[in-house]
């Protein structure tokens, strides 16, 4: 099972990008696309924004954001026996934490998580640990070493390596490097009718704000976040009636309104049409979970018409997430299609 | 072979308790070159010998180290997801987002899944799950998984070893895999060295559900003296507390009623002349190793304890030092060959 799709996000899955450090992502997406765009250029925050021009048919300028982050811990301090203290970087549940293999610092050292055994604690004390009891051992001999080695402000990430799991595929950090594999392939394929603004952006997981500033400075007329999102089609709490988030393997999943944003619901509109004229699945995220880099987007400015559209992934925010490869190769198809298909009056709050 | 990639080939081995057949045949081919007989007993203890060059009849020494390792177990499914139970002492504080194996017919890969954190409250974040609500996901739908997996199907963690600073590794099942590499390593030592009595290397099984192994491989080979290699606690950023022992300072010699005196103080006799490093640990109690069991076989029989310090015990990240393993097997080498045909051990006030 191997698939353009699959190929690339496997690449961008495998790599370490903490929130303000997302330069070995960049390093990988470049020649990724050279050759398939007019520039590449970083801006301040270290947003890679990419220009693909259109064939001018249209007089539109559209903002596609994919975030190139991912959660993270930092080192805040040291132990005594040699082991690293860390503070969360991003959203994390503290307790997939303990029994993790992470990658420490620039030159990627192995480190592990571990905590007190199971046989030495007192009766009672099975409860969740707090990061405060978190600890990420490289093997130091002592505080000096681990100082020397990872010094207070090192960024730690999950160490999985992307590879098959059933009929799905498993990864780290598929949020959101499945929107970042979407966002390549939209570049590397035929020009739109318009200029398209491909950003790889930063800081999505620590509040968005790689978005907010490629917002302002693209000023598009459209904006779209590509996402790889919450799928919690899981077996439910006892007693509890959840619906889920999204669903594996029922096609990309168009966000309506989220903790972030409301996307513009012509946009929604289009989306569904496209979907259903070419025979797309898709779903409707929840409303009011999550947020995404239109968040910040549809803001920038004087306001940008906007949507995010996402791959539905189980298990994203942990060390592995699980995906569909068809999910992923619908919600490209939709993407592209939906683009194809823009016209201005899509675009027009005053057209209903 | 170097220590690291023994370790690895061993660790990484699949072995839960009772079905401890794939690593068993494993330790089976790197035990051969160095041992006159090998055999497996009905309980699944493989169990080696390199005779002595002694008098006979010939003392017995039994060294054990159990090849078990803690896993999980498939009590069920609910819409392809598989509900899990502890085979062995699983510690579940430490499973959500792991990768595993589920030893079907044909192994499948799975993940323990959890929800994610934008969806739970905040009481929700706060708790250890039990064993209910914990469940593993093989990517499959629930036909597939009906068709493929079965109640009863073994699990355990999908983790390469790996090296850290300062010759430490980390991995799953370093308990005990630590002890059959430093066993291993005594065996091909004391193939190029001397000694009188016959030689007895057993890995044993089920020790994480009772020393089951260590009851009837002692019973098979009635031994006049035991001695069991396990992993002890190693001092960890939380959890310095007495009972925990310093990491890359040498194995622990075990001292306590489990232990013959002389046993005792021979081991550590054996360490000063090896200038081999160790440290004792007091045992008040059950040591909770096979010596525990193996004590009490026959008419009883002298044990000794070599413990090798490691963190994170029954973690999939088990943290130890290389050189702790090469000195554990050196100690045990250093010890046997060192016997006598008639150091059979004796109590002070024994005429």
């Amino acid at each position: 099972m191997t698939t353009p799709l699959l190929e690339t996000l496997f690449t961008l899955s495998n790599i370490h990008g903490a929130s303000g450090d997302e330069i070995r992502v960049r390093q990988a997406l470049r020649p990724m696309l050279e050759g398939h765009v007019e520039s590449l250029r970083v801006d301040a925050l270290g947003n890679l924004i990419a220009l693909k021009r259109g064939t001018g048919a249209l007089p539109l300028r559209v903002l596609v954001a994919a975030h190139m982050d991912e959660v993270s811990l930092m080192v805040v301090g040291h132990t005594s026996e040699g082991c690293l203290r860390v503070e969360n970087c991003g959203g994390i549940d503290t307790r997939l934490l303990p029994g993790l293999e992470v990658r420490v610092g620039p030159n990627l050292l192995p480190g592990v998580i571990g905590q007190k055994a199971v046989h030495r604690l007192s009766n009672g004390a099975m409860k969740a640990p707090d990061l405060d009891r978190i600890a990420v051992d490289i093997g130091a001999s002592n505080k000096d070493e681990a100082i020397r080695l990872a010094p207070v402000g090192t960024r730690i990430t999950f160490a999985t390596q992307a590879r098959e799991l059933g009929q799905l595929v498993a990864g780290k950090a598929f949020d959101d490097r499945a929107g970042c594999t979407l966002l390549v392939h939209l570049l590397q394929g035929p020009p739109l009718p318009y200029d398209l603004y491909g950003v790889f952006t930063v800081q999505e997981e620590v509040g968005l704000r790689g978005a907010r500033v490629a917002g302002f400075s693209i000023e598009p007329d459209m904006a779209m976040a590509l996402e790889g999102t919450i799928a919690d089609d899981l077996p439910k709490p006892p007693g509890t009636d959840i619906s889920p988030t999204s669903e594996i393997s029922k096609g990309a999943v168009i966000t309506v309104m989220d903790r972030s944003h409301v996307s513009a619901p012509r946009l929604v509109r289009h989306l569904t049409q496209v979907a259903e004229a070419r025979g797309i699945p898709y779903q409707f995220k929840q409303p009011g979970i999550g947020g995404t880099d239109a968040g910040a987007l549809h803001i920038a400015r004087g306001g940008v018409p906007s949507a995010a559209v996402a791959v539905p992934c189980r298990y994203i925010h942990g060390p592995i997430a699980l995906l569909h490869p068809n999910d992923l190769t619908h919600t490209h198809t939709l993407v592209r299609a939906a683009l194809e298909q823009l016209t201005p009056d899509i675009l027009d709050p005053n057209a209903d | 072979m170097e220590t690291l990639e023994l370790l690895k080939t061993l660790t990484e081995a699949a072995g839960p308790s009772g079905f401890e057949g794939n690593v068993a045949a494993i330790i089976r081919e790197l035990w051969m070159p160095y041992v006159d007989e090998i055999r497996t007993d009905a309980l699944g203890n493989l169990i080696a010998v390199q005779h002595g060059n002694g008098p006979e009849p010939r003392p017995a020494l039994m060294a054990a180290a159990h090849s078990d390792e803690i896993a999980l177990i498939v009590k069920g499914s609910e819409d392809g997801f598989l509900q899990i139970g502890s085979l062995g002492g699983m510690d579940r504080r430490v499973l959500l987002g792991l990768a595993v194996t589920v030893h079907a017919e044909e192994p499948l890969l799975g993940v323990i899944g959890s929800r994610p954190p934008h969806v739970l409250t905040p009481a929700e974040r706060e708790e250890t799950l039990p064993w209910h609500k914990v469940f593993v996901d093989v990517g499959l739908p629930a036909e597939e998984v009906a068709r493929r997996v079965r109640v009863g199907d073994t699990i355990t963690f999908d983790r390469p070893l790996i090296e850290l600073q300062n010759g430490c590794v980390a991995g799953k099942a370093c308990d005990n895999r630590a002890s059959v590499a430093a066993l291993t390593l005594a065996l091909a030592a004391l193939r190029q060295r001397e000694h009188s009595w016959d030689f007895y290397a057993v890995a044993t099984v089920q020790e994480e559900v009772g020393c089951k192994g260590a009851v009837t491989s002692a019973y098979g080979i009635a031994p006049q003296i035991a001695i069991a290699l396990d992993v002890t606690f190693a001092k960890q950023h939380d959890d310095s507390d007495p009972g925990a022992f310093d990491l890359n300072k040498g194995p622990t010699v075990g001292i306590g009623p489990n232990f013959h005196p002389q046993v005792v103080e021979k081991l550590k006799a054996a360490g000063d002349a090896g200038e081999i490093p160790y440290q004792i640990e007091p045992l008040p109690g059950s040591s909770g190793t096979d010596a525990w069991a193996i004590q009490v076989a026959r008419e009883g029989i002298p044990c000794g304890l070599i413990s090798i310090p490691a963190r994170y015990m029954h973690q999939p990240v088990e943290l130890l030092s290389l050189r702790d393993v090469e000195r554990a097997g050196r100690l045990l080498c250093e010890y046997v060959a060192a016997l006598q045909p008639t150091d059979l051990p004796r109590w002070e006030d024994e005429a």
